[in-house]
């Protein structure tokens, strides 16, 4: 009994430490991907890592008249995109805390961290902290709705908003082609294109007055706080790219009490799907141009759609089929 | 026989995509490819009925629909645009998402509808019926809310497009009414094309907001 719960735990911290470490290197590798796309030689990978140390040597500065939320909210960003990405399932499904991975709160627990991220942006009271808060809102207010549609298409198929539960039934399911399955991924990517600031909605390697919504709310941040936000960032980039290969290309994803070697193909298997996302998401980002901010909408508008379309879909087949 | 199934409803599905992006689109060349490309799914999904309910005929259905609406149409059309020297934006009515908003309604009541009045049909000629009249509507919608004369051919194609979907599904359509279905709408081409060109040559736009001033009592 206490072996057993010594291994579970152990394997719900392996799950928590593994996003954390990995995710600077997601970051890293969608980066050289872009760079020898534009024949650039590029930073290694391990750059993100040795951007964090040194940022987290350097001292903070801080604007006079920052409230106590400015120095606050690095450090609650950071918690709460932890907890998001240490909740989704990635490489097994039975772990500990499996019963808190609801899709629902997920959502929740990245909208909070959101919230906090854009009030901090206007605490110190700079014009671009406000442009890029209200921005981010905006954003936020047209994908999130396309986010929980996507959720609960997959939730009419899998009879549960519980990520782990969701993943195992459609590791059960034979292969089967299904549209709406297609378009809640259509979906789900242009959502997580939105809130990872990425290219057509965001750039993240610029900070051009213009067009920077994530860039000018972390604009006053320095130091050790910067580190947070940044790691955060990372964080989030994986916590989504976990979200859409649990839920969509669940395979090789370890089962409730399995064995050592089905855990290990489990984790293989994961880091394999991360990567495969983060080159995927650098062929991307050299591919197309950034969108005008005011188009934004338009594009999350057709997220929206097509998450409403495979709802309905997916309602039709459960009528008739089920 | 749920393999069968499996793939109407990728099709099917995927036509009401595409009547979707019909709606969105707002550039007159890449709405006629659209309709194209919808003609091509749709001649895809009629050869599958073909296939899996062994209804043969169903194939001269499908390659009416893809020489017909796949290359044909949107090549006259095209010659039209080219004619009628139209390639800016399609202007519209009411902004593109209150009409995406509109038609996801429609797409809502039309398979709550055809659900609730089929219960005792089979499941392939629900799931046709269902999606086809939400394609017809969607149709319908686009014709409502363009004011462009060549787009509202568009969208009227594309609720023939529908009704070829729904007849598929659905057991008993003859051939001889296809066929006659299928020419009718060439001639229809024919009769819009002649007045679109009349209209142009009358108000020198073909933007049917025009026609209003005809109209002797207008507000």
């Amino acid at each position: 009994m206490k072996a057993g719960f010594l291994i579970a735990l152990m394997e719900q911290g392996l799950q928590m430490f593994i996003v954390l470490l990995i995710a600077p290197a997601a970051v890293g590798i969608t980066r050289t991907v872009k760079a020898r796309f534009m024949r650039r030689q590029g930073p290694s990978i391990l750059q993100p890592y040795r951007d964090l140390l040194k940022l987290c040597r350097k001292e903070s500065v801080i604007a006079a008249n920052a409230s106590w939320l400015f120095r606050a909210a690095p450090y609650l960003i950071f918690a709460l995109t932890w907890v998001a990405a240490a909740l989704i399932p990635t490489y097994a499904a039975g772990l500990m805390f499996n019963w808190a991975a609801d899709a629902i709160a997920l959502v929740a627990i990245l909208g909070a961290a959101r919230a906090l991220l854009a009030l901090a942006g206007m605490d110190v009271g700079t014009s671009f902290g406000g442009i890029g808060s209200s921005r981010e809102m905006m954003i936020a207010t047209l994908a999130e709705p396309a986010m929980l549609l996507v959720v609960l298409t997959l939730s009419i198929a899998g009879g549960t908003t519980r990520l782990p539960e969701i993943a195992t039934f459609f590791l059960d399911q034979p292969m089967v082609v299904r549209v709406s399955l297609a378009l809640a991924f259509l979906a789900m990517v242009i959502v997580a294109l939105a809130e990872n600031a990425r290219i057509p909605v965001d750039n993240p390697a610029t900070h051009l007055e213009l067009t920077m919504v994530h860039e000018a709310m972390v604009l006053e941040y320095s130091g050790r706080h910067l580190a947070m936000i940044e790691a955060a960032g990372q964080l989030r980039l994986v916590a989504y790219l976990s979200l859409i290969a649990c839920l969509f290309i669940p395979f090789g994803m370890a089962r409730a009490d399995s064995s050592i070697t089905a855990l290990l193909v489990g984790l293989l298997v994961y880091l394999l799907k991360i990567v495969a996302g983060a080159v995927a998401l650098g062929v991307w980002e050299v591919s197309i141009a950034k969108m005008r901010v005011f188009r934004v909408g338009e594009f999350l508008g057709v997220a929206f759609i097509f998450a409403f379309i495979a709802i309905l879909l997916s309602f039709l087949t459960q009528e008739l089929l089920g | 026989m749920n393999h069968a199934y499996d793939i109407s409803h990728f099709l099917a599905g995927m036509m009401l995509v595409v009547s979707f992006a019909l709606i969105y689109q707002d550039r007159l060349l890449a709405l006629l490819r659209t309709f194209a490309l919808q003609a091509i799914v749709l001649a895809l999904a009629v050869a599958w009925q073909a296939y899996a309910q062994e209804r043969p005929h169903l194939f001269i259905t499908a390659a009416l629909a893809l020489g017909l609406k796949g290359i044909v149409i949107p090549y006259a059309l095209g010659r039209m645009i080219a004619k009628l020297g139209i390639h800016r934006d399609v202007e519209q009515v009411v902004g593109v998402g209150l009409t995406m908003l509109f038609g996801l309604g429609l797409t809502a009541l039309s398979l709550m509808m055809v659900l609730k009045a089929t219960a005792s049909a089979s499941s392939l000629a629900r799931e046709g019926l269902a999606i086809s009249l939400a394609i017809i509507l969607l149709g319908m919608l686009m014709m409502i809310t363009r004011r462009n004369a060549v787009a509202q051919i568009i969208g009227f194609m594309s609720i023939e497009n529908g009704l070829i979907l729904g007849a598929t599904g659905a057991r008993g359509m003859p051939l001889v009414v296809e066929i006659s279905v299928a020419f009718s709408v060439l001639i229809a081409l024919f009769v819009f094309a002649v007045f679109v060109f009349r209209i142009r040559e009358r108000f020198d736009t073909v933007d049917v907001e025009a026609l209003d001033r005809v109209r002797g009592d207008r507000r």
